[in-house]
């Protein structure tokens, strides 16, 4: 068995105090526990209860999606890049369409980009209910996963509706959007505008105030800001910590110029204001699809792309604000049909580096709920 | 079984012709097997006689800006600075790493490492692309520095620079088998660690696979 199978193998046998005089002690979680939300393997270095250091071992679902790509055509990727983080796999096909796009110098349409816009902040709000769900699962609150997967389910039935598929979407292609919105569309949307935005505050009600939540997560995971940016973490991680700093925002893409929306931010950088971040998001979310909505406009949903994709020589990097934070892709095309390289810069892949200086002086249990509120999807950190 | 993930889609004829060569190869010599014709020979232009309508895409052109004047000054022609589609890049020498990217971290606010990848053009001299993209938050305004090295050499390590360096480096050895100088736990963090090959090479062929790993480790024939 090599080393790394075995959690031992750092230990120090031979030295005589290591069993009579140190508490410490090294334990394995995972890569089978349901508390991290796929199969990721951490180290913990003990003292008692308290964690002196970690280490994570990652790799278990790699599956090799770039050098997949390089045996692939630019249209063939699509549906791969939704196994990345399934959980959000309409940001995941936007950034790749996207970055492909920029290299053929192509835009997509107006209207396409609207619906780009429409599904990609509903598969957002998808994506915080299903973190929110299992963030408090795993800290001991069984009811909020009922009420998001509850409520989840009404964005999947438009997913369905619009594409057929539910969570691996392949909502978008190189240039545009595939399908036009079905009958009926934005009527769905905004009957499920109305009925969400309650449900956020219900959430809220179990959670916001509730005094195991706040003893659970106040001051847990602290990051600053400073150690964030070191440390490459994104997305809500990052805003909680207190920079002002969206995609969105900074390098507008797809039609989000457009829209009025606000960047929420947290002060202290832990685990509750990670929490507070998500929620206001999620109610961003709503504004920018409201007046997606109702500004949507007529036209074609495919812009002027070749039958066969094959993007002149050159390379390009493109990354969108993914519900986990910055998405990119690093396109080199050799001027075939397939992409010499792809490069995929996930998220949860960065932001989960940042587990160690967060849960260091922590306890064992805060470990559960600092990787829950990481919000990392271990198909993407593995890819 | 690897019939079908071998076969590329609507193949362009020149690639149709290729296909068999590179199924033999793969399982006979794994080494050797890639479905992608070795990169920049472009059997597509050849095969294809009537296509000199198709535009020529644009083409890197020298970026001009304060920055680029400072560290021309400095670095003179070890340094060029291009600009393709937008969006601007350094391509250095190895040896202004990693003073450049310190610079460009402490001077210019290049405060956020966004990435760290390679690229493997196996026929150059230099096998090796590896490129830092960067950002910075006061200046909103991303840049790439690109850099090329031999097969075997090693670069310095940007991990005091960026502490997120450490994973993004880590998972660019694991995968093309760069080593990066003076990185404080250079080990694979992708593949397990006994694991032979770095299979984003263009030499490491699709179904290729460390069968010995495979066999003593997971106890199957093979993992196809």
């Amino acid at each position: 068995m090599n080393d790394r199978l075995d959690p031992m193998s750092n230990l120090d046998l031979d030295a005589p105090d290591t069993y009579l005089d140190s508490n410490e002690l090294i334990i394995n979680m995972g890569p089978q526990h349901p508390a991290t939300h796929g199969v990721l393997r951490v180290i913990l270095k003990l003292d008692g209860e308290k964690v002196l250091g970690t280490e994570c071992v990652i790799g278990y679902l790699h599956r090799g999606v770039e050098k997949i790509a390089e045996n692939r055509t630019y249209t063939m990727f699509n549906p791969y890049v939704d196994r990345m983080d399934y959980v959000a796999a309409v940001s995941n096909g936007l950034g790749y369409c996207e970055a492909v796009e920029k290299l053929l110098n192509v835009e997509a349409p107006a209207r396409a980009k609207y619906i780009r816009v429409i599904l990609t902040e509903l598969n957002r709000i998808a994506s915080h209910q299903l973190w929110l769900g299992t963030h408090a699962l795993d800290i001991g609150a069984m009811t909020p996963l009922f009420y998001t997967f509850r409520d989840r389910e009404e964005i999947l039935k438009i997913f369905e509706k619009y594409c057929g598929a539910r969570l691996t979407t392949h909502a978008f292609r190189i240039g545009g959007c595939q399908y036009e919105t079905y009958a009926g569309f934005e009527k769905d949307v905004k009957n499920f505008l109305t009925f969400v935005a309650p449900k956020i505050d219900e959430y809220e009600t179990l959670l916001t105030t509730n005094r195991i939540w706040l003893e659970r997560t106040k001051n847990v995971g602290v990051i600053s800001a400073a150690d964030a940016i070191a440390l490459g973490v994104t997305g809500p991680v990052l805003r909680a910590s207190g920079v002002k700093w969206d995609l969105r925002k900074a390098q507008p893409y797809a039609a989000y110029a457009d829209f009025d929306f606000e960047i929420p931010i947290g002060e202290n950088g832990d685990t509750y204001d990670r929490y507070l971040v998500r929620m206001a998001e999620m109610r961003q979310s709503l504004r920018i699809i409201e007046q997606a909505v109702n500004g949507i406009p007529e036209g074609p949903i495919m812009g002027k792309v070749p039958k066969v994709i094959k993007p002149p020589v050159g390379e390009i990097y493109h990354s969108i604000e993914a519900p986990k934070g910055e998405l990119g892709y690093f396109i080199v095309s050799d001027g075939s049909t397939q992409p010499y390289r792809i490069r995929v810069r996930p998220p949860s892949f960065v932001n989960l580096q940042a587990l160690d200086i967060m849960v260091r002086g922590l306890l064992v249990a805060d470990v559960i709920a600092v990787i829950g509120t990481l919000d990392i999807v271990l198909g993407e950190v593995d890819r | 079984m690897a019939e079908d993930v071998k076969t590329p889609a609507p193949p362009p004829p020149p690639e149709g012709e290729k296909k068999p060569t590179a199924e033999k190869t793969a399982e006979a010599a794994p080494a050797v097997a890639d479905a992608k014709p070795a990169a920049p020979v472009k059997p597509a232009a050849a095969a294809k006689p009537a296509a000199p309508a198709k535009p020529a895409g644009p083409v890197p052109l020298p970026w001009t800006s304060p920055l680029v004047e400072k560290y021309k000054g400095q670095y003179g022609s070890a340094l060029e600075a291009l600009t393709y589609l937008g969006q601007n890049y350094f391509a250095v020498d190895r040896s202004l790493i990693p003073n450049l990217l310190r610079l460009l971290r402490d001077e210019e606010e290049f405060d956020y490492c966004v990435d760290i990848t390679a690229v493997h053009y196996p026929k150059r001299e230099k096998q090796f692309d590896v490129i830092w993209i960067l950002y910075s938050f006061p200046r909103n305004e991303r840049v790439r520095v690109k850099t090329q090295i031999a097969d075997g050499a090693s670069i310095p390590s940007s991990v005091s620079i960026w502490a997120t360096a450490n994973w993004l480096e880590r998972e660019v050895y694991d995968m093309f088998g760069i080593q990066f100088d003076g990185h404080p736990d250079l080990k694979r963090i992708l593949l397990p660690d006994g694991w032979k090959g770095h299979p984003l090479r263009k030499d490491y062929g699709i179904l290729q696979q460390d069968q010995e790993w495979v066999q003593i480790n997971l106890g199957i024939e093979s993992g196809q």
